[in-house]
């Protein structure tokens, strides 16, 4: 059965090629067979592989060895797939979320000129996904990792003509190539310490047996660098919500469900190193925590509906991290998971909201839709509850445990990391029901033109919408820290903390109330009472979003111009290095000039330096004697 | 014939093209595009053969030859191939081709001085990789500069006077000290009845005091230094690159720069291994300065073949940055980065070419949306693009990553005892990683993306010739991306070879 590892793989990558070569020859239904069929077959052999795990009672992994990259000297680098509790669940959310979001992305691109093209960077992107959910090593891993950078390079950019949307595009893997080369040092730190690159192996050296010679917490901070960039935390979220110019539907796969969760991965992935790395840990979770806070704040005063979503996305990815940083690293899977749900229902309920809309974004400009696109206004609600923590829906469940564990992990957990949690998570159920007021409540604020074409999504998006909100509605009841226990075991509670569990989560769900009551008092009845609060700077700073992307600009940016022209170019290699040059050209041709001089012709001249040259002779050999 | 012949039927094969050509009327431009072509192709063809036939187990030369040629002065005609120079050779048989093809259309004046020039420069360049003679690797050295400098001279663009003379004139530079170097070298090893020998073999058995290792080193590493080029010794390459034609910056960006390197690798390092050590901290900071330098000069240029000339001054940086760290990981992954380099930055020359021929400037603001107009077009610039970048499956992450790796981890050993340079600076070369997706994403999507602009347009995308080209090379990009493991199987030994060369101190009276 292993080998069916390489098979999930590769089946993607088939369609990449199929696509990319003959997609355009072939016409669009053949597109659809080809781009939508393999992920389902990755899906189908996903799920045989994860059956066939379980059957043998998930303690073994799945082990598969596709090919040996490179020897050098006693050091291999193998390409082998691997599949245990931990990447059986990713496996699933990729290929299946994966699969629905092909699915509904041929009503969405149904229009497009470049139908080919997206399903070839789409099936692009699955393939190097589940590389990096199926390698074995931190090499196979890293390639994933930059591959699946790539291809949300290549589909922010999707539409290039816009030079905008192209900058985004370069912009996203600019910043992921920062956070990468954290990654790189982290891994090199692991193979200077133990040879190898595997992760079960150097999970394994870190757990038990002498300490290696590269600290924890060296190769914790160093490898959550590149999470920064690929899960967009502080300080390298700015590209996430920039890389809202890709389609929609790409969002909601890579820049919700899949891609940006793999930082969340990857700490998971290397819990045997960051259980003993405390400060490292220690880093993680305040990186999340502030993270969280901070993008919620933003995403408040946003008005594109991507936008909310996005900050939305790195906000709850900074939850995620909480979780991680506390050692409960099955409760961030676990939020992996249902956020997988609720957020890529949430983007494609934006984009069926956009196509209804002929392409509007702005909350401002809509209004009212509740009636008039009934499905995606349902499932947009039910997500939206998920989201928020609205019992029994599945965000509640693994938000709760994530507050829980911040703050009555025995690694880490405090009150005041729970505080700034729970103000996230009521930031977040605030923001999400203004959104939902916003968009489907109240008078219609559209256009003329807009409204009269507003109509439901066909049934290849309704029917993904359904699906993805059923599972956002039910998927919290699936125990899965419990199930991923034997693999990535919970903290430890103390004791005497035992006793706030109850009242904590009796607050969970206060919490998640107030926010949708402060919605609803603030932007129920056409937002009057929001429109009433003044706070002119507040309002500025938030939506400015705080600056950082001009202080970036700024600070960074502009100097590392400044530096390589000015300096480098001009001082450097202009002044110092042509100009030595050029001047030692021009003195040894001004020299040469002199020299000629001397060649007159004249024969009276020539018999002066004869008799010159033979009395200075003449007085050398006499001074000698 | 046997085996070692086959090595002196490529070395020869351009210059039995070249005879052939003479007999051609310069005005049958197309049989004379044809003949060249024929053949670069059979260069080609049994360069594969061989580099198949090529035993990774045995160590030292194979196919080798040996002749006696100026038996006074001790010189050889001896050639062979070794984990050394098998894959460069390679390569160079593997542009041959391409360089040709790639100028079909954009060469049209004095044709068959051109192809003439181009098969004396493969001749040379391939000779240089295989010689194992130091005085027969001089020849062909110096043999090297004088078609580029035609090349340029007479098919360049307008400052073409200018940059000949700077190229000239660093290499002649460099060269005149590696004579010197050269003949003094031999001397101080001649026996005491006045046999000189020039062999490799013999050379690697040097004892020399240090004052003399690093003079020696010192002339040696100038010469190879200006055409890897190191910072500060690069100014040169800019200005070359941007007035040679197509062909030749292919030649140069693909083969040449890599004789520097590959005389490091070969000779400057082995021979002088104290004289090594000592200076290494100064070839680490410069290797390291070449990688940040490079790249962000390549940031700010305006000009589509600076920003290429640029980049590869930063990627043969890490070439230079594996071959000193010595460790194992770091010298293979320096060999896999030269022919990678050769591989993406010919390949882009040869693209840059190809739109130069179409819209007629290398002004990067004069373009724009190519993608839409030219969609097979834009495909293949963006795989360059990415492999030049070193994205993981393509050649140039093999490469970036092994001489990544490689200097870490040996820094990370210097650490342990109390030195920490080395990691410091592996450290600061992997912002080179960073930098370099700034200055091609910077490229590319001033390229590619944006808004429709096609100087002279409107035009064709790729024909079939150019299709084939660029086929070819992205394969190459892709097959060392994906399956290193038997190139560097054929490099290994050598590679250890070289380590134990340099690490081993030769000062007179150590033991042997």
């Amino acid at each position: 059965m292993a080998h069916l590892l390489t098979w999930i793989v590769v089946l993607p990558l088939v369609g990449f090629v199929l696509n990319g070569l003959l997609g355009n020859r072939f016409g669009k239904s053949f597109v659809t067979v080809v781009g939508c069929g393999l992920p389902l077959a990755a899906f189908a052999a996903a799920m045989a592989c994860v059956l066939d795990l379980i059957a043998g009672g998930a303690r073994e992994p799945l082990v598969h060895v596709a090919y040996t990259w490179a020897v050098v000297g006693d050091r291999t680098f193998e390409v082998a797939f691997w599949l245990d509790r931990l990447a059986a669940v990713m496996v699933l959310i990729v290929t299946g979320v994966g699969s629905l979001i092909h699915i509904y992305s041929t009503g969405y691109m149904h229009e497009d000129r470049s139908y080919a093209r997206y399903f070839a960077y789409l099936n692009l992107f699955l393939f190097f996904m589940l590389l990096l959910v199926l390698g074995r090593s931190l090499l196979v891993l890293f390639v994933g990792w930059e591959g699946v950078g790539l291809a949300s390079y290549l589909l922010i950019g999707f539409w290039f003509e816009d030079a905008e949307k192209a900058r985004a595009g370069k912009k996203a893997f600019v910043t992921n190539r920062i956070g990468d080369a954290g990654f790189l040092l982290g891994m090199f730190a692991v193979f200077w310490a133990l040879g190898t690159l595997d992760m079960d192996k150097v999970n394994a050296a870190y757990m038990a047996g002498p300490p290696p010679a590269v600290a924890a917490s060296v190769v914790g901070v160093l490898l959550f660098i590149g999470a920064t960039g690929k899960s967009a935390q502080i300080p390298l979220y700015v590209w996430l919500p920039d890389a809202m110019a890709g389609p929609t539907p790409v969002s909601a796969l890579i820049h919700a469900a899949t891609m940006v969760t793999a930082g969340v991965y990857l700490v998971a992935r290397m819990s045997g190193v960051y259980m003993h790395a405390e400060f490292a840990s220690s880093v993680v979770a305040v990186i999340g925590v502030a993270t969280a806070f901070f993008a919620a704040t933003i995403a408040v005063v946003q008005n594109d509906i991507k936008k909310v979503l996005a900050y939305s996305t790195v906000s709850q990815l900074g939850l995620m991290f909480v979780a991680a940083g506390v050692g409960a690293y099955g409760v961030a899977i676990f939020h992996v998971y249902t956020h997988a749900f609720f957020k890529a229902c949430l983007f494609l309920g934006a984009g069926s909201v956009i196509h209804a809309l002929s392409g509007e974004q702005d909350i401002r400009r809509m209004g009212g839709l509740a009636k008039r696109i009934p499905v995606t206004f349902v499932t947009f609600a039910v997500a939206t509850a998920a989201i928020a923590g609205i019992p029994p829906l599945a965000g509640f469940f693994s938000k709760d445990e994530i507050l829980w564990y911040a703050f009555a992990s025995g690694k880490g957990g405090s009150p005041l990391l729970w505080a700034v949690a729970a103000a996230t998570a009521l930031l977040t159920a605030f923001y999400m029901f203004r959104l939902l007021w916003l968009t489907f409540f109240g008078r219609s604020r559209m256009s003329h033109e807009v409204e009269h074409h507003v109509h439901e999504s066909p049934l290849s998006m309704t029917a993904v919408l359904t699906i993805l909100a059923a599972l956002s509605a039910i998927g919290g009841f699936l125990a899965l820290p419990h199930w991923l226990e034997m693999q990535l075991p919970l903290p430890p509670v103390p004791d005497a903390l035992h006793h706030f569990e109850w009242p904590l989560l009796v607050v969970s769900v206060v919490i998640a109330a107030s926010g949708l009551l402060g919605a609803w008092y603030f932007f129920g009845n056409d937002a009057a009472r929001a429109q009433r609060v003044h706070a002119k700077g507040l309002h500025r700073l938030l939506s400015a979003k705080y600056y950082v992307d001009e202080c970036y600009e700024r600070w960074l940016g502009r100097p590392l111009v400044w530096v390589s022209d000015r300096l480098f170019l001009n001082v450097g290699d202009r002044m110092l290095l042509d100009g030595t040059l050029n001047g030692l050209a021009r003195l040894a041709q001004r020299g040469a000039g002199v020299l000629s001089r001397i060649q007159t012709g004249s024969l009276h001249r020539y018999v002066l330096f004869v008799l010159a040259g033979s009395a200075v002779l003449l007085l050398w050999s006499i001074g000698r004697v | 014939m046997s085996d070692a012949a086959w090595l002196n039927v490529v070395l020869f094969l351009p210059v039995l093209g070249t005879a052939l050509l003479l007999f051609v009327p310069a005005t049958r431009e197309s049989a004379i595009r044809t003949l060249t072509l024929v053949a670069m192709a059979a260069q080609l063809v049994v360069t594969g053969f061989l580099y198949a036939a090529f035993d990774p187990a045995t160590p030292g030369l194979q196919f080798a030859t040996r002749l006696p040629w100026i038996p006074a002065w001790g010189v050889t005609y001896t050639i062979g191939l070794d984990g050394y120079n098998v894959l460069l050779v390679l390569l160079t048989a593997f542009l041959g081709p391409l360089v040709v093809a790639g100028a079909f259309t954009a060469v049209r004046r004095d044709v068959k001085l051109f192809y003439c020039m181009v098969l004396l420069i493969q001749f040379a360049m391939m000779g240089a990789f295989v010689a194992q003679d130091l005085f027969l690797f001089y020849l062909f050295w110096e043999a090297m500069m004088i078609p580029m400098f035609v090349i340029i001279g007479i098919w360049g663009g307008e400052r073409r006077i200018y940059a000949t003379f700077k190229f000239v004139l660093y290499t002649a530079f460099g060269s005149i000290l590696m004579l010197a170097a050269m003949i003094w070298l031999a001397w101080s090893l001649a026996t005491p009845e006045g046999a000189l020998s020039f062999a490799f073999t013999d050379l690697y058995q040097s004892r020399l005091p240090l004052s003399t290792q690093v003079l020696l080193l010192s002339a040696f590493g100038l010469s190879f230094a200006i055409k890897v080029p190191i910072v500060p010794l690069h100014t040169w390459l800019p200005d070359a690159h941007v007035e040679a034609p197509t062909a030749g910056s292919v030649i140069l960006a693909g083969v040449l720069l890599k004789m520097g390197t590959y005389g490091f690798m070969k000779l400057g390092f082995p021979l002088f291994p104290d004289a090594t050590m000592v200076l290494s901290p100064l070839l680490i900071a410069l290797a390291v300065v070449s990688i940040v330098y490079g790249a962000c000069l390549a940031l700010v240029q305006d000009d589509i073949k600076k920003i290429i000339a640029y980049s590869s001054i930063s990627h043969l940086g890490y070439v230079m940055l594996g071959l000193v760290c010595l460790d194992l990981v770091g010298v293979q992954g320096a060999v896999v980065q030269m022919v990678s380099h050769g591989l993406t930055a010919a390949g882009l020359f040869l693209m840059v070419g190809m739109i130069y021929e179409r819209c007629h400037t290398r002004e990067l603001a004069a373009y724009g949306g190519l993608a839409k107009v030219l969609p097979v077009y834009s495909l293949f610039f963006m795989l360059l693009t990415l492999a030049s970048i070193g994205l993981p499956t393509t050649s140039g992450f093999t490469g970036e990553f092994m001489v990544l790796l490689g200097a870490g981890t040996a820094g990370w050993q210097q650490y342990s005892q109390g030195s920490s340079f080395l990691l410091a600076s592996s450290a600061v070369a992997v912002t080179g990683v960073v930098l370099g997706a700034m200055y091609m994403l910077r490229f590319a999507q001033g390229f590619l993306f944006g808004g429709e602009r096609v100087p002279h347009g409107p035009v064709l995308d790729l024909d079939l010739r150019e299709k084939a080209i660029l086929v070819a090379i992205v394969a190459a990009v892709f097959w060392l991306g994906l399956f290193p493991a038997e190139p560097l199987a054929k490099t290994e030994l050598a590679a250890q070879e070289y380590r134990q060369l340099v690490t081993t101190s030769r000062l007179p009276g150590n033991a042997p």
